[in-house]
């Protein structure tokens, strides 16, 4: 289970030297990937049929009671299958639209880091591995939409989708941790099956909300639907897989994963359902009022997004096997219809519907697979979306509450969707023949593939829906439900008021698509209301914290090295001395035992601070700072601490050259500072002295916690087999905070680097 | 292109190899006697800082073959890498592991020796070449 979540981010790192050796056609061995996951899913499935499941683990921090640990059930299941079998197909599909591009390999690299944090969401059992992959969704993907970074759209858009999902991942961590106080435990299986009832608890409503914060970022609902349609910005097999069948996903996900132990009371239906309910009308709306056929996609997903979560919000058995349905067929149409909107894009060279039509003649693969695709989506006999429209529309019909509402909202949404189906299925293909910015030709093999067989999917699935009924669907209900279910598909229900209710939309909705030009007109005139809508709420925030920030940015970040100093000191110095006076009564044991060599060290090592101080060359000064810290290194040595000694030795020697170089680029010395100012600054500086020492002297005497050098101490030969206790605590026992610390000298040399190199260019270019 | 005087560089010349020598020995020993990645990694680089001094920057890069901020990057790989052995064991993350001759806190302390010296030649390097563009 490890290695099928973390292959992916292994072979991510092998993707550009595999790309120059393969070129486009690294995609074949990138699917394999997504492939072999799919396989080893899919010999999964008679286990998970029988109720049983798998589990990995492995301990991460143990003393945090933490670990790395992965659960596959039903419903990880039904999302894996869909995130590595569509995966495969959009990566096959990518080696064809991406082809020539030079960037193949940085593509293939984030998209399978992508793919394995997904597949890590989907069946982590760990809260915290949970959130980590979480987050790594929303950091690929935001490399992903901002592919083109050259491009300011995409990389606004990119860092819209960023700060939204962020903003929710938060909230999410907050939620998982409210999570863990209240049950104690940090593994989702426990927290599912337990028998802590979160219902009762005092907690629930803050957890709740928490969690589905996160979610409804993730997964685009209403008010924070704006960011989905931007980020149709990314390459389109990017949008194909991230934006119909995994990442917006992963909120759903998680809601459909915590819904045994959350669903039921009122809170929880109320805000799913009309939450849900407003996010599926405002995306079948707004779907039709554009015409880039990716945005109108992008619309109809938020209205499945917002179907789906309504349905959750119902959380009655039909209900929940009318999510798992939809959702499966979802992914199947939408994945298809994206790869169709690529391939149009990538061969007539326009994404507006307005300027293709006629295609089916030139394209006529890519035309069949986008008109059975679109039937699905527009929920039309016989194909899979059918069957999971018509049980949509009986869980809607059974519901006890809101009834009125939910029905009437996805009776029109499935109107509006309708007509968004029959826009994209037949405008392009059918009708008089347009000039294109490119000559239209059938689209390569590769890029067939994907759409057909999705597409070739929800038919013969529409004929046969047990075939994936009972191995997938109904396993992954059950986990929903966390309970028993008993689930039966089959394409014709007879004669209800369902059938009745799809006929009616479907009549409606083509109508629409047959006055589209005239209902995008009436749209128009809503638009100064519809630009007043969450999104300028996003741009006005965003608008705000830039000038907040070059506010404060001013006053705190001046670029004077001196206020810093200043100011850093002062709060320390006022701080520090605040807890010291007031917290500890002093008692100063001044019967200090001083040899007459340790002394005069100390003395040289103050006269030279003195020095430095009051030199008038910069040499000099530098000189001076040099005999204080051989000063102090001396005193280590005399004190037995030879690791330090040798450290604060080699520090000041290459201080010494740093600051000589440094010095060499600035100007001649100048007093610029006025007496009252240097007086300021002596005084804050003696004060700072004063105070370190007093710090010292007093922690001398107070031992407030007990040490844990005696541990080390006992412990260094034992453990570590290190005789050097300081390097045993280095490398061994704190190894964690060495790694955080050379990270940081990582990051300030590149800074050196990157500010020289950057100021010469600068400089070059005047 | 020589830019010290004679002493220097043939003081130079001798100790540079013999600092190097003795960074690696420090780096080796580190465990039981006073030394460790991080100081011979500062060893190393007063080494070439000095070399950079008496022939310049240029020579210095050829000398070292590899870029300073390569030795950056690897040496973070390698204090990754350092705390993956522990998952084969089934221990907690970063929990050391002995072999004969090898264990992951050498590893990791290489690490350290390889940023440490990246880190300061970059900073030293970089400012002296920027030096060189201005004048």
């Amino acid at each position: 289970m490890l290695i099928a979540v973390l292959a992916g981010f292994v072979l991510a790192m092998f993707a550009p030297v595999l790309t120059r050796w393969l070129g486009h056609r690294v995609g074949w061995v990138m699917a394999l990937y997504p492939a072999a996951v799919m396989i080893w899913l899919a010999g999964q499935v008679p286990q998970v049929m029988q109720g049983g499941g798998l589990y990995f683990e492995q301990a991460w921090a143990p003393s945090l009671g933490l670990s790395l640990s992965f659960w596959l059930d039903g419903l990880s299941l039904m999302f894996g299958l869909l995130i590595s079998g569509i995966g495969t197909l959009i990566l096959l599909y990518a080696s064809g639209y991406m082809k020539g591009d030079p960037r193949v390999g940085r593509f293939y690299a984030i998209m399978l880091c992508f793919m394995s944090s997904m597949l890590g969401v989907v069946m982590a059992d760990g809260l915290m591995s949970l959130f980590v992959f979480w987050e790594l969704t929303s950091i690929t993907s935001y490399l992903l939409i901002g592919f083109d970074h050259e491009d300011e759209k995409a990389r606004k858009s990119a860092l819209q989708g960023l700060l939204v999902t962020f903003s929710g991942g938060l909230a999410l961590m907050s939620g998982l941790i409210m999570l863990n106080l209240v049950t104690g435990s940090w593994s989702l299986r426990e927290i599912i099956g337990g028998e802590v009832s979160l219902r009762d608890n005092a907690l629930y409503l803050p957890i709740l909300l928490c969690l589905l914060g996160g979610a409804f970022t993730k997964s685009a609902q209403f008010p924070f639907h704006f960011w989905l349609p931007n980020a149709m910005a990314a390459p389109t097999p990017v949008s194909a897989f991230l934006h119909s069948a995994t990442m917006v996903k992963a909120g759903i996900y998680l809601m459909a994963r915590i819904s045994p132990e959350f669903s039921g009371t009122s809170a929880w239906t109320l805000i799913l359902c009309v939450f849900g309910a407003v996010t599926m009308l405002t995306g079948a709306f707004l779907a039709l009022r554009f015409s880039g056929i990716k945005k109108v996609l992008a619309y109809s997903t938020i209205m499945a997004l917002g179907t789906l979560t309504m349905l959750l919000g119902i959380g009655s058995e039909a209900a929940l096997i009318a999510f798992v349905a939809f959702l499966f067929a979802h992914s199947l149409y939408k994945g298809a219809l994206f790869m169709v909107a690529g391939s149009l894009d990538h061969e007539t060279g326009t994404k507006d519907i307005d300027a293709m039509g006629g295609l089916f003649r030139k394209m006529p693969v890519t035309a069949l697979s986008a008109l059975v695709a679109a039937l699905s989506l527009g929920g039309i006999i016989p194909l899979f979306g059918f069957v999971a429209k018509e049980l949509l529309f009986e869980a809607v019909l059974a519901t006890s509450q809101l009834t009125t509402f939910l029905l009437a909202m996805t009776l029109v949404s499935s109107i509006l969707v309708v007509a968004a189906a029959g826009i994209v299925a037949l405008r392009p293909f059918f009708g008089a023949l347009k000039e294109t910015p490119k000559t239209p030709h059938e689209a390569p093999v590769t890029m067939l593939a994907g759409p057909f067989i999705l597409a070739g999917l929800s038919l013969i699935l529409g004929f046969l829906p047990p075939l994936v009924g009972q191995p997938i669907l109904a396993p992954a209900a059950r986990a929903v439900m966390g309970g028993e279910l008993t689930m039966s598909l089959y394409l014709w229900h007879g004669i209800n008021t369902a059938l009745i209710m799809s006929m009616v939309s479907l009549l409606l909705g083509l109508v629409i698509c047959w006055q589209w030009r005239r209902v995008r007109g009436l749209i128009a005139r809503l638009n100064p209301l519809l630009d007043r809508g969450p999104e300028s709420g996003y741009w006005r925030l965003m608008d705000g914290l830039v000038r907040f920030s070059e506010w404060q940015t001013r006053v705190l970040q001046n670029g004077h090295m001196r206020n810093y100093l200043l100011m850093t000191l002062t709060v320390f110095v006022g701080l520090t001395g605040y807890a010291l006076l007031v917290r500890h009564s002093l008692s100063l044991n001044l019967a200090l035992d001083m040899r007459i060599h340790e002394i005069v060290v100390a003395a040289v090592t103050a006269a030279s601070a003195v020095a430095a101080c009051l030199m008038r060359s910069r040499l000099a000064a530098v000189a001076a700072s040099g005999v204080m810290g051989f000063g102090i290194a001396l005193l280590f040595l005399l004190f037995s601490a030879p690791d330090l000694a040798i450290t604060q030795l080699l520090i000041e020697t290459l201080t010494v050259i740093l600051l000589i170089l440094v010095l060499f680029r600035m100007p001649r010395f100048a007093d610029l500072s006025t007496a009252g100012e240097r007086i300021r600054d002596a005084i804050v500086a003696l004060l700072t002295g004063a105070l370190m020492s007093l710090l010292v002297l007093t922690m001398y005497d107070v031992n407030l916690f007990p040490s844990i050098s005696e541990y080390m101490v006992d412990n260094s030969v034992d453990l570590a087999h290190g005789h050097n206790i300081v390097n045993v605590i280095l490398v061994d026992f704190r190894a964690l905070d060495t790694l955080g610390e050379i990270f940081v000298l990582a990051l300030a040399a590149t800074g050196v680097f990157a500010m020289l190199k950057l100021q010469t260019r600068e400089k070059k270019a005047r | 292109m020589k830019t010290g005087t004679l002493i220097l560089s043939v003081a130079a010349r001798m100790l540079v190899p013999l600092q190097v020598l003795f960074s690696i020995f420090l780096l080796l020993r580190g465990h039981n006697e006073p030394g460790g990645g991080f100081i011979a990694g500062l060893v190393v680089a007063g080494a070439f800082a000095l070399h950079q001094f008496v022939y310049g920057p240029a020579a210095t890069r050829r000398l070292l073959r590899v870029d300073p901020r390569d030795c950056i990057g690897f040496g973070l790989v390698l204090g990754v890498v350092s705390a993956l052995p522990a998952w084969l064991a089934g221990e907690a993350f970063m929990t050391a592991q002995w072999w004969p001759v090898l264990n992951t806190p050498l590893i990791f302390d290489v690490g350290v020796y390889l940023v440490v010296l990246g880190s300061v030649l970059t900073a030293v390097i970089t400012l002296t070449e920027v030096d060189k563009d201005d004048y």
